[in-house]
């Protein structure tokens, strides 16, 4: 097959996106932010309506990395689609596997074992650390203060490289498979993840010390980008964007899945729903998670890390593949008819860290599904942006957006 | 907690539901006439404050009632989820009426849903496209529409202009492979799948 190669200039998109906003008389002007902007982590676009400093409209524009993943889900069997879950959310894979796996496990009446849920909860909540680190490092940064990003990206990166050893990859991990997971966990990693989470809490008091009590960022953040309880809820917010405004909804307490009603732990909740209150809310989920972490591996499960009965479902153990007529076969089937699904239809949202992650499924039974919705919480909670951002100043924007965490690759699908 | 109860007495309150069996949420039919006014009452009696999602099913072309949407709502007292199913008479201009007054939540999802199955939102405030550009002539995910996209007039004029170029459909062929949903159990098999529409077929639509 060839392929050709086309050049295609890009016109003046900012001077396209002032055009946008018509009918502005003299003392009102129209700037547009985006779609490629440091402030909009990714590619969302915003048209504002500025008089003097103050913002008066504000529209987001998005799609711009829509990548039809619904469809490619209608296309591909369940196990195939793992891999494009990664890309939702790509700051907490690991998160989006788990939550996809959970889905489809739902339709069929397959038990998974406890050492798989028990992994499933601690990538969930390594995940959640990777992902709250990088958005207060980022929101810091937002707000002017370089530092604490250093001591988050190098958290992070601690992280990654246990991702790494656990699933082959640092960043897109395609860790779950329909019915467990696509392999237990390395000797001796479950002590390299709690010497990590044991050091965590020193770094996050470094970032603590350089930014809670800081004069700069209370001012840049306290107060500014109120939610009240009430536009949260009406909004459709979810996770730590709606715990900041003192709702106490955590799926993790509320619908337990994979275990997580065995876990001790808070759920942090805000008081004013502010961009400061989104940032504390975030800094102590952290420590939460931590001792979930450590509560995980104090009681690690021994036994199967995958559902061994589900034999239309989960692919059998490689060795047995190579050296058993009845497991090739049973390898054979799901490799390339797709596990087999029973028709229904399902709804589930798992607590990600940016908020519900929720995907709906209608099966009519075999490996494909008939139609994936992905409800995706950064798509709901900028959703509130059209109402947030007027009343504040321009500088206040990239506080309000970064506070938001939010990851266009999930909100574009 | 949605209890049987509870079921009983939101099916007595309201005779025009029906009740779907499902593995998971409780779950209603509402016709689209009394579908704003059911989830009005939903929300200030029964304490459904939260709508999590609001999209469409295509049940493919040929379906009796093509179009449908589905609604699911969270409630902070009862800590559980209702679904609930609506079916757009009209297959060729499907339309629905809009919750977004009601759930502000509902604005980007229902422009979602317009965006990609043509479903037309009476009352909505803003229906224009949302993850496509505005002038995009297609509905995306409806099971019609080609896996791998049709040739499109790019939407910038003056790009065109210079290099006559447009959005070309994604090159199929050698992969990726792909599975189907529908037809006997061998055709789930993944395989590569020639989609676009040059050489072997007709453009669609």
């Amino acid at each position: 097959m060839s392929t050709t190669t086309k050049e295609i200039s890009i016109g003046d998109i900012g001077a396209k996106g002032a055009d946008a906003a018509v009918n502005l008389d003299g003392d009102k002007m129209a700037l547009n932010v985006g779609p490629s902007h440091p402030t909009t982590h990714g590619v969302l676009r915003l048209i504002m309506e500025l008089n003097g400093d103050l913002i008066e409209k504000c529209e987001p524009v998005l799609g711009y990395l829509h990548r039809g993943d619904e469809k490619i889900a209608e296309n591909m069997t369940y196990n195939q689609f793992v891999p494009y879950t990664d890309r939702l959310d790509y700051l907490a894979p690991l998160a989006n596997n788990v939550a996809y796996a959970l889905t489809v496990e739902k339709l069929t009446n397959i038990e998974i074992p406890p050492r798989c849920q028990a992994i499933r909860v601690l990538v969930c909540e390594m995940a959640r650390v990777s992902s709250h680190l990088l958005g207060m490092g980022v929101f810091g940064m937002d707000a002017g203060a370089w530092t604490p990003f250093m001591y988050t990206f190098t958290e992070r990166e601690k992280l990654y490289t246990l991702f790494e050893e656990l699933t082959g990859a640092r960043f897109t991990t395609s860790y779950t498979r329909i019915g467990g997971v696509a392999r237990d966990i390395p000797e001796g990693w479950l002590g390299r993840v709690e010497k990590f989470v044991d050091q965590l809490p020193k770094a996050i008091g470094e970032v603590e010390k350089l930014l809670t009590r800081n004069r700069i960022f209370l001012d840049r953040t306290e107060g500014i980008g109120e939610i009240t309880k009430e536009d949260a809820l009406a909004y459709g917010l979810t996770g730590p964007n709606l715990r900041a405004c003192g709702i106490d909804l955590d799926l993790r307490k509320d619908k337990p899945y994979s275990g997580y009603e065995q876990y001790d732990f808070d759920v942090p909740i805000g008081t004013r729903g502010d961009c400061y209150d989104r940032y504390l809310v975030r800094i102590e989920e952290v420590l939460q998670s931590i001792r979930i972490i450590k509560q995980v591996i104090k009681d690690f499960p021994t036994g199967a890390w995958y559902a061994e009965d589900a034999k239309k479902i989960f692919a059998p153990p490689k060795e047995k593949v190579l050296t058993s007529m009845e497991e090739l076969i049973q390898n054979f089937m799901i490799v390339t008819e797709g596990p087999q699904i029973p028709a229904g239809e399902v709804y589930f949202e798992a607590e990600n860290p940016k908020g519900a992650l929720g995907f709906y499924i209608v099966s009519k039974g075999g490996g494909v599904p008939y139609r994936m919705k992905i409800r995706a919480p950064s798509f709901c909670n900028l959703s509130i942006l059209e109402k947030l951002a007027p009343g504040h100043f321009l500088s206040d924007i990239t506080v309000i957006l970064g506070s938001l965490d939010f990851v266009m690759g999930e909100c574009d699908r | 907690m949605i209890d049987e109860d509870f079921i009983k007495s939101l099916l007595e309150k309201h005779s025009y539901l029906l009740q779907r069996e499902t593995v998971d949420w409780f779950t209603v039919e509402c016709a689209p006439e009394n579908l704003v006014s059911f989830v009005q009452s939903v929300r200030d009696n029964e304490g459904f404050e939260l709508l999590v999602d609001l999209t469409a099913i295509d049940h493919d072309e040929g379906a009796e009632c093509r179009f449908s949407t589905v609604i699911h709502l969270y409630s902070l007292i009862h800590r559980g989820y209702l679904r609930i199913h609506s079916i757009c008479s009209d297959n060729d201009k499907p339309s629905m009426p809009s919750v977004s007054s009601i759930y502000p939540a509902a604005n980007w999802h229902e422009r979602e849903t317009f965006d990609m199955f043509g479903i037309r939102f009476t009352d909505h405030p803003n229906l224009k496209r949302i993850l496509m550009w505005d002038e995009y002539p297609y509905f995306p995910l409806r099971k019609d529409f080609p896996l791998a996209g049709i040739d499109t007039p790019l939407p910038a004029d003056d790009v065109v202009e210079v290099t006559q170029a447009s959005v070309e459909p994604a090159p199929m062929m050698g992969g990726p492979f792909v599975s189907s949903s529908a037809g006997p159990m061998s055709d789930s098999e993944p395989r590569a799948k020639d989609e676009s529409w040059t050489e072997k077929k007709e453009k669609p639509l």
